[in-house]
């Protein structure tokens, strides 16, 4: 029922907010920091028509009027209500809901004087309650809004005046369309903008859009063509040029229009040049620009929704209940119709009772009992539980706060702990039987981390590196345990804390680094763990860990032999060795120089490194992809308070780095005083790398003296530098060079500077850049070679993408070639040994073109970027053409460690009967060997590998697997059905065959084809763990929504990055997990956690507990109802099925609102049926809640039937009591109220494990107000309350003894059965959930 | 290692027992050997309870007759013959004579008793008003509509008392009449008909109007009796202080009765030579036999009862506390045999 009305009622809101998106369809839900949970109240106007912007400034005034006059101001209103109309419509939505629909019918029902039951005004008491507790709570969240809505419109901003001739302070809310606005950096863009001025020269300007899309990360604008030329600032009294555009949308990456000068030419306008409100200015010293949207035409504001909107399974479950009860309802009524009738039938002229109308005419039998029946429908309206709705969000509300207040969810290194998006969802977490798991990020911490590498042909194995990151791992464990607080300063640094100093102790690290021990203490303390600090984020992937690699001995001798002379040399045939030493070279120079990796300098947190007066040719092309949303992940801004201190402080890199020759003969030297000012500055601004200088001058705290060299501006350290990189393996790959003394020094668009250790710097002329997308699986620069003056193609890309690019070459060829085919063997067989270790292994080649070449190749490529139609593919296909005939230098393999816990999270979950997915877009190799590391494949387990090209091989494959696990289960059944197969007990696969089962991206469309997929269901359900490698975005969701519909089960997606968000939105739980990979999949999620380990807990404990309390909860609401309406029921009986009540109208409504209502609800957030010790200690638990064992529709009949027992206990019992006695009407009913009172609420503390002061509290509560009610109401109500008048009866009745005799009698013989099954349940046949009782 | 207030985390949880879920709770075990005591406690405290109640329900007299009336049962058949059909019947009387071979232990009520007459019909039972009751002068005049078609007589005034419940106010009266010696005469037993109704009830919640004048006659000036009463309200008794709206036989009868079958209390036994009880000797009840029960099918009696700390006569209760502690000793037992029986298993399952 209440499916039926939320669905209305979500209608009706989409309809008055007038935004025609779906939920399911939406692809993100981008969060405004500005108004969050609000919507737009407006609607868009139709796409199609134009907007047209012109200055608002008054030389155009009519103009102005004429276009803009109609476009909405700044000020922004996202509350739903107005003092005025808060009423009506608060209203109005109510009663969107059918329960309160329901209710409101019972109401008029009761009006119309035939069939009333209750005094007229009683009956709304039940419904005015919850209306006005739902008004409450609509009221304050909305005067919440109000209050953030005003804040945001007092801020301020400047606007140009052309009173004054200058910019001048206005708040956001009166800034309007057509509007100049000046911002200063750090400031928050109050509109949507169309850029006109920066002052940077390039006429970029940086924002952070964390605001509108969480990411930290920022995002290049260009100012309009044709402004960036001038020097001077746009003046805002000489732009008469006017803006057409189109008409506000939410699409953020999309828009449209173009500037028309007085002079009728158009300059084009797309979403480079719009900076949007919520963002911030960052990096960039002011902009000026003209406000095209404003307020609630913003894209921001229209990209607002709702909270999400999710129904759980029990909560389905309970409305199918709902409808039991309501023919449970109508039975009733019909049998009050029918005996009525007939009741009357035997008395019909009996004036004594039978009283006719005024008119004298007595009604018929039959038309009684038609009235009857709605007088019954009211009378037995408590059968339908009003608050059960409000309970359960009341409850829910509760739980969301045990689970958000719960210390293990804390993420100390991020200062976060889990949110919780969803609000009605917290019992689904009890019943997840798929889990589905991204890897990256999710499983792995996503630190990408230097391993190994492969040049021409040689593996260097960087086996002091593997040592390093080996005691990093020990320290971070044994830090988890210490869960030291980030050290604040350098001040607080430097004091020795014990636990730290103790890390450092047992680990290997700590022996080898004695002399530096007091440096390293700190440092390692906080070391790894701490380097994730509260804003690590935004020094995105560049933790101690990542950047401090160690270079292989071998190879950093094979470095030395490269000098200058050697590179003179380069047009001579060489002789081997040096021949390996140009690989080496250019391996190195493509690991630093083909990415997209920004360089900072920490000490200018926000600023460029870059040599802006270059000049030469602007090369931008590819506009339109990726390259200008070049993640340059800088800080945030430096603010000290922000900073709070949390700064990754590590020495133990250098403990290695410092005794290794090369290193130490090459340490940049750094003024202390530089130093400290500047980690006074921006405490966190010292970068990672600066760490080792840090550390060195904690090292040699006396010895200062030498060290006063100023860096040269403009030429920082190099070990100071900063590298931001769109993905972690970027960044990797350029520590990685970087600690081989090949140092990317800056980037511009036009030109890469690189130290290179022997050659000093290198300028390489960017000529493109193909930036990575998902199809090619590569990306490659394109530069001029500063040394040969070449151009080359650097190209790095997935191996087995680019090994088919190779330019062919016969074994037999000249020995050139032959040397390739070797390379080419020996990496391919490194590759594999890689991944075997669960490295991501990438492959970098490269291509020499000679000019002519280029040239053709820049020329198809300049038509493929201009051509309108198809452009993705044409440039797809230049790509194509560019990167092929490569020569592979080498290989990477980099490492993504698994986060901490997770094979323990994992474990656990397999054993609550969890089936875990892996889905990745990893390589096969790659991902099975996480699945070994982090325990989701046992060694012993038997594995399937799909793996097929055509549809064919896959079925043919699939039918093989299938026979070979039965064959070796003959113990299991063979699945028949893919239902029977779900409910097979997973002992019994557990018994039988472990079995995993790998599939690649490529079989896994054949298996998701109509055809197949029952196949493949069958195959996956005999297998413990499936993990899908190659798979995209799509097939992610797919699989979830395959999983999910075919075998009705409850589905759980976790992950991390964008390529999750569809698998997390399908999916009946979906969870974020708020890492490196910005917050789109925590956006989109139900829930968001920080750590993977986290999961365990979340549904293990929370989802058990949850799910126990809420369906306990549900069941005793149900059970509650049925047993004390079943006393009205009863008594119709007695009375001639007239409907008479033999309670107190009021007592009888307040008897569900006020006397019974709060224990159910402390009852559904306190209970605990298990220590939290327990359920995590026996995962084996949770499958109660998977089977839905707490309610089944068993249980709710058994539940049922129970109601029907003891109401028939608590009516007969006084009956045959009081039988034959001169009992009165509402003294018979006392002891009946109060008997069901004590019966209810003991059989909540028999059906409670877990009973705290507080459920002592509420229920000595409860019967307290009862009985003070009872007895005020009885003192004073002396003609209050025709015709049932409580006088005087509990005084009486207190009095009485046979009063206390009965209500005992009745609660002792009521409750008997269900103690005795219960203790007998307990003795006898104790579930497991009873059994482990034992282990608390 | 310690935490400072400062050193915290601007998210991070309190770490409370509230908050962590980690309340000191009372966990109860429900098995056997913990319900064990309880269930025979419980049965054996039942059982004393339920002998008590059972020993002293049996110790209460009563002494019943049904004088309705059915066909040559008893002398009242006459009355409800000569009644059948007409209403108002015709004044009639008739006698019960019993008598008692030794003293029926005081204080003895006297009680009537309705079978098969609804007054918690619904409609019935509604239609009264109890601010006219209360003396409410304006709602004397004006009564509540609820008292519908019995809230204005024919000629339009109103009536008070107003509804069905006082229109159908039982009008049969007895008189108790006691023989000492056989052959010799009947001595009127004295029945005090005061006092019979709640206190709170005779005091509080039923008031007559104002007097006017002193007179309470002129208070009812302009109001019309029930149409089935042949006297107006204020007539209802001599004494003063029980006509009108304060007549107990009239507040008892508007406590409308809970179930079809029910007594009202007409007189307590107490005064005199009576109160200890009835002495041995034969007795006379001369009933007025007005009120038609027959239509319906209804029955009258008269009963005699004596009382004790729980009331009339009723073996219900014990007999139910017996069947309740039984049952509670029955599970003791069922779970002294589970408790030996599967306990060492359970012992083992934990092991």
């Amino acid at each position: 029922m209440t499916e039926l009305l939320q669905w209305a009622r979500y209608h009706w809101q989409r309809l008055v907010s007038g935004t025609p998106r779906d939920d399911d369809e939406r692809p993100y839900s981008y969060f405004s920091l500005l108004a969050c949970g609000g919507k737009p109240s407006r609607t868009p106007r139709a796409a199609g028509k134009h907007r047209v912007v012109v200055p608002h400034l008054w030389p155009f005034k009519d103009e102005y009027e004429k276009f803009s006059g109609t476009y909405v101001n700044n000020r922004i209103r996202t509350t739903k209500y107005t003092l005025l109309n808060f009423v009506p419509r608060n209203l109005f939505e109510q009663f969107h809901r059918a329960a309160n629909l329901y209710f409101l019918f019972l109401v008029v029902l009761n009006w119309v004087p035939l069939v009333e039951a209750f005094q007229k005004e009683i009956t709304m008491l039940p419904l005015v309650v919850v209306l006005t507790i739902i008004a409450i709570k609509d009221g304050l969240e909305d005067y919440r809004k109000y209050k953030i809505d005003k804040q945001i419109n007092n801020l301020v901003t400047k606007v140009y005046s052309r009173k004054e001739k200058k910019y001048v302070d206005r708040c956001w809310k009166d800034v309007t369309v057509g509007d100049f606005i000046r911002l200063s950096c750090n400031e928050v863009i109050p509109a949507d903008i169309v850029l006109l001025f920066s002052t940077d020269p390039d006429g970029i300007c940086h924002i952070e859009t964390s605001g509108l899309d969480g990411e930290s990360n920022l995002k290049q604008r260009q100012v309009v063509r044709g402004y960036a030329e001038q020097d001077s600032e746009v003046d805002p009294e000489k732009f008469s040029s006017r803006i057409e555009c189109e008409s506000p949308n939410n699409d953020l990456n999309r828009f449209r229009g173009f500037l028309e000068h007085s002079n009728k030419e158009r300059v084009g306008l797309s979403k480079e040049n719009l900076l949007l409100r919520g963002c911030t200015i960052r990096n960039t010293e002011a902009v000026m620009g003209i406000v095209v949207y404003a307020g609630h035409e913003t894209k921001a504001m229209l990209n607002n929704s709702g909270p999400r909107y999710k129904r759980s399974k029990l909560e389905r479950r309970a409305n199918t209940d709902v409808l039991w009860c309501i023919l449970l309802l109508v039975i009733m009524c019909l049998t009050g119709a029918l005996g009525h009738g007939i009741w009357l039938s035997r008395y019909e002229h009996i004036p004594f009772f039978n009283i006719p109308d005024p008119d004298g005419h007595v009604i018929s039998p039959l038309l009684a009992g038609f009235y009857m029946f709605w007088t019954m429908i009211i009378l037995l309206q408590v059968l339908i539980p009003i608050s059960l709705y409000v309970s359960i969000e009341i409850v829910k509300l509760g739980q969301i706060y045990f689970i958000q207040n719960d210390v293990d969810f804390y993420n100390e290194k991020m200062d976060s702990t889990i949110q919780c998006r969803a609000l009605n969802i917290t019992e689904d977490l009890g019943q997840i039987q798929y889990l589905f798991s991204d890897k990256t990020g999710t499983l792995t911490e996503n630190k990408m981390v230097f391993r190994s590498c492969s040049v021409a042909g040689f593996d260097y194995c960087h086996e002091e590196n593997a040592r390093r990151l080996e005691s990093y791992q020990e320290a971070v464990s044994e830090d988890a345990d210490a869960a030291g607080p980030p050290s604040g300063s350098l001040i607080s640094m430097v004091k020795p804390r014990a636990p730290s100093c103790r890390t450092v102790h047992n680990g290997p690290l700590g022996s080898k680094s004695s002399n530096h021990l007091t440096g390293s203490c700190s440092a390692s303390g906080s070391g790894e763990g701490a380097s994730e600090g509260p804003h690590s984020r935004q020094a995105a992937f560049s933790s101690p860990i990542e950047t401090d690699v160690v270079p292989d001995t071998r190879l950093l001798d094979k470095f030395s032999q490269i000098t200058p002379q050697l590179l003179a040399s380069l047009d001579e045939t060489t002789p081997d060795p040096p021949l390996e030493a140009l690989y080496i070279i250019d391996f190195f120079i493509a690991l630093a120089i083909c990415n997209t990796v920004v360089v900072s300098a920490p000490n200018q947190p926000r600023q460029k490194v870059g040599l802006s007066a270059l000049s030469g040719m602007p090369i931008k092309s590819l506009e339109e992809i990726k390259s200008l949303f070049q993640r340059l992940s800088v800080r945030r801004s430096s603010s000290p308070s922000l900073a709070s201190g949390k700064e990754p402080w590590s020495g133990v890199p250098h403990a290695f780095v410092s005794r290794l020759p090369l290193f130490s003969r090459t340490k940049p030297a750094s003024p202390v005083e530089e130093d400290v000012s500047r980690t006074d500055r921006s405490p966190q601004g010292s970068g990672t790398s600066a760490r080792p200088i840090e550390t060195e001058k904690r090292n040699g705290d006396t010895d200062v003296a030498g060290s006063k060299a100023e860096p040269l501006p403009g030429q920082p350290l190099a070990s100071s530098l900063c590298y931001e990189a769109e993905s972690p393996d970027e960044a990797a790959l350029v520590y990685a060079a970087r600690a081989y003394q090949c140092t990317l020094r800056s980037r511009s668009p036009e030109r890469v500077v690189l130290d290179f250790a022997a050659l000093g710097p290198l300028t390489f002329q960017l000529l493109h850049i193909l930036p990575f997308d998902s199809v090619r699986k590569r990306m490659s620069v394109v530069v001029r070679h500063p040394l040969s003056g070449q151009v080359v193609v650097y190209t790095k890309g997935a191996d087995s993408v680019v090994m088919r690019l190779l330019a062919a070459a016969a074994p037999d060829g000249p020995s050139l070639e032959k040397q390739q085919v070797m390379i080419r063997e020996q990496t391919q067989k490194h590759l594999d040994g890689y991944a075997k270790r669960g490295l991501r292994t990438l492959c970098i080649a490269k291509r020499v073109m000679s000019d002519t070449e280029y040239a053709e190749w820049l020329s198809n490529h300049f038509s493929a970027e201009t051509s309108i139609d198809n452009r993705e593919e044409l440039l797809l296909e230049s790509a194509m053409k560019l990167e092929n005939k490569l020569t592979l230098l080498g290989a990477t393999g980099i490492e993504d460690r698994l986060q901490e816990g997770v094979p323990e999270s994992i474990d656990a979950l397999h054993k609550a009967g969890i089936k875990i997915w892996m889905l990745t877009g990893d390589k096969q190799e790659t991902a099975v060997n996480i699945a070994y590391a982090c325990k989701l494949l046992e060694p012993d387990d038997k594995l399937f590998i799909l793996n097929t090209e055509s549809k064919d091989a896959c079925v043919m494959l699939m039918d093989t697997i299938l026979k070979e696990i039965q064959k070796k289960n003959p113990a299991s059944p063979e699945p028949a059905s893919l239902s029977e197969d779900l409910h097979r007990p997973p002992a019994a696969q557990n018994s039988g065959l472990q079995a995993g089962l790998v599939i690649t991206g490529k079989t896994l469309e054949f298996a998701l084809q109509e055809s197949l997929q029952r196949q493949f269901l069958e195959l996956t359900a005999c297998c413990q763990a499936v993990v899908c490698c190659r798979a995209t975005p799509l097939q992610k969701s797919e699989v979830v929504k395959l999983v999910r519909s075919h075998l009705q089960v409850m589905t759980l997606a976790i992950g991390d990055g964008a390529n999750d968000v569809s698998m997390i939105q399908v999916a009946d739980i979906g969870i974020g997990i708020s890492g490196q990979e910005g917050m789109q999949a925590v956006m989109a999620s139900d829930f968001a956690i920080s750590q993977f380990k986290h999961l365990s807990k979340l549904l293990l404990v929370h989802g058990h507990w949850c799910y126990i309390r809420l369906s306990n909860m549900i069941l005793y609401f149900f059970y509650k109802n049925v047993a004390y309406v079943n006393l009205l029921f009863w008594y119709q009986f007695f009375c001639g099925f007239s409907g008479t009540s033999m309670t107190d109208y009021w007592v009888l409504i307040f008897f569900n609102l006020l006397f019974t209502s709060a224990p159910p609800v402390i009852y559904g957030v306190l209970e605990k049926d298990k220590s939290a010790e327990t359920l995590m200690q026996l995962p084996e638990l949770y499958m109660s809640g998977q089977k839905s064992e707490a309610y089944l529709p068993r249980t709710f009949w058994i539940t049922l039937l129970d109601a029907f027992y003891q109401s028939l206990v608590c009516f007969f019992v006084p009956y045959y009591a009081y039988r034959g006695s001169d009992i009165d009407i509402f003294t018979f009913g006392n002891p009946l109220n109060t008997a069901a009172l004590f019966i209810i609420l003991l059989h909540l503390v028999i059906e409670s494990k877990n009973l705290t002061w507080i459920h002592g509290l509420v229920i000595v509560g409860s019967i307290l107000s009862y009985f003070l009610f009872a007895l005020a109401f009885g003192a004073m109500c002396v003609t209050c309350n025709p015709p049932s008048n409580p006088y005087w009866i509990m005084q009486e009745h207190m009095l009485d003894p046979v009063f206390y005799l009965v209500c005992v009698l009745t609660t002792c013989a009521a409750l008997l059965p269900r103690l005795t099954y219960r203790v007998l349940q307990g003795s006898l046949f104790p579930s497991p959930i009873l059994r482990a009782k034992h282990f608390d | 290692m310690t935490w400072s207030a400062t050193a915290r985390g601007a998210h991070q949880p309190d770490n409370t027992a509230f908050t962590q879920q980690r309340l000191p709770a009372w966990q109860p075990l429900l098995s056997a050997s913990i319900a064990l005591p309880l269930f025979f406690c419980a049965g054996l405290a039942f059982i004393g309870l339920g002998l008590g109640l059972y020993y002293s329900s049996n110790g209460i007299k009563e002494l019943e007759y049904d004088y309705t009336g059915d066909l040559g049962t008893s002398n009242c058949s006459v009355c409800a013959a000569a009644g059948q059909g007409r209403a108002p019947p015709p004044r009639c009387s008739c006698a019960w004579y019993f008598s008692l071979p030794e003293l029926f232990q005081g204080p003895v009520y006297l009680y009537y008793e309705l079978t098969n007459f609804y007054q918690n019909y619904r409609r019935y039972g509604v239609s009264r008003d109890d601010e006219q009751l209360s003396g409410l002068p304006s709602a004397l005049r004006h009564p509540a509509n609820e008292c519908a078609p019995y809230q204005l007589s024919a000629a339009g005034l109103p009536i008070a008392p107003c509804g069905a419940i006082a229109n159908s106010l039982f009008n049969d009266s007895f008189s108790l009449w006691h023989q000492r010696r056989a052959g010799g005469p009947y001595v009127e037993v004295p029945l005090d008909r005061t006092g019979i109704a709640w206190w709170t009830d005779y005091h509080v919640k039923f008031r007559n109007p104002p007097l006017v004048n002193g007179s309470l006659a002129l208070a009812f000036q302009g109001t019309a009796p029930p149409p089935n009463w042949h006297r107006p309200v204020y007539e209802l008794s001599t004494d003063p202080n029980n006509t009108g709206f304060i007549n107990q036989d009239f507040v008892v009868w508007m406590r409308t009765a809970a179930l079809p079958t029910f007594r009202k209390l007409y007189a307590r036994i107490r005064q005199g030579n009576y109160s200890a009880g009835l002495p041995r000797g034969a007795y006379r009840v001369n009933i007025t036999y007005n009120y038609p029960v027959r239509a319906f099918g209804g029955h009258k009696r008269i009963i005699f009862s004596s009382i004790s700390w729980m009331g009339g006569k009723n073996p219900f209760l014990g007999i139910a506390y017996l069947v309740v502690g039984s049952l509670c000793i029955l599970m003791g037992f069922v779970m002294l045999v589970v408790y030996i029986r599967y306990q060492d298993q359970n012992d083992e399952d934990e092991e």
